[in-house]
């Protein structure tokens, strides 16, 4: 009976193999203006997040002086800084590193 | 606990309850605004706290980014002040327009913030020796308690 011959798989190609499309990431800075009730509301409205988060990231940016509010591609993140930027809130993007 | 100024109507839209004393303070609000967005120097540092950089370290980027999006954001905000001039006397508002008073009021906020080099350690007293610093000061906490009030109308169910 003749052996079946190995069947020669390819291998998935790991997705550290692929040159990553890097994700770019939004960040909100503290400031000493805006108000806090302001910020969870602006949290919800634009990136449509339950209270809670919109609550944790805005103690975020209180306490650590900032959180990430959003990634992905950079045009994306592009349209919600001048989103936030709209709304006076204190935003950057940049490359998730 | 002093009634709210800003109320959700159930038949759609918000009753404002404003005494006519803190209407003819709002009223200069619009006016403020438009003048610093109109005439304002990009450099001066009201300007930048309402149009920050969107790049911490790539000037390059951030002016790019600029040159894109600033006529629209000013657009934006000059609509708002001119809704929240229109509607100053209103007694009712549809969301749309209280979402431009929040915009329009927080805008003046931000900019008297700058002005007073605000910190979260700021206390009244440290502005009370001028007058003119002091009534900056208080145009600013009546906005921040008009705001308050404008966040919960615009939270509630």
């Amino acid at each position: 009976m003749a052996q079946t011959a190995p069947v020669e798989v390819d291998r998935p190609i790991d997705e550290q193999d692929v040159t990553p499309d890097v994700p770019w990431i939004v960040i909100v800075w503290n400031d000493p203006i805006n108000l806090m009730s302001y910020v969870v509301y602006v949290f919800q409205k634009l990136f449509g997040y339950p209270r809670e988060k919109a609550t944790k990231l805005m103690m975020d940016v209180h306490v650590k002086g900032r959180a990430v509010v959003s990634d992905g591609p950079r045009e994306r993140c592009e349209a919600d800084v001048a989103r936030l930027h709209a709304h006076g809130l204190w935003a950057t993007l940049q490359k998730d590193r | 606990m002093p009634i709210a100024r800003v109320k959700r109507l159930r038949r759609g839209g918000f009753a404002l309850r404003i005494p006519p004393p803190e209407r003819d303070v709002l009223a200069a609000v619009p006016p403020m605004l438009r003048s610093l967005l109109v005439g304002g120097d990009a450099g001066d540092p009201a300007m930048r706290r309402l149009f920050p950089s969107a790049f911490l370290d790539d000037e390059a980027a951030a002016a790019e980014f600029d040159s894109v999006v600033r006529d629209d954001l000013l657009e934006q905000r000059l609509a708002a002040v001119d809704t929240m001039e229109r509607t100053l006397q209103a007694e009712r508002l549809s969301e749309d327009e209280l979402v431009a008073w929040l915009a329009a009021v927080n805008d003046l906020r931000l900019v008297l913030g700058v002005r007073l080099a605000l910190t979260e350690e700021s206390t009244p007293e440290d502005f009370a020796g001028d007058p003119e610093t002091d009534r900056a000061y208080g145009l600013y906490g009546y906005l921040s308690y008009l705001e308050e009030d404008v966040v919960r109308a615009l939270s509630s169910e």
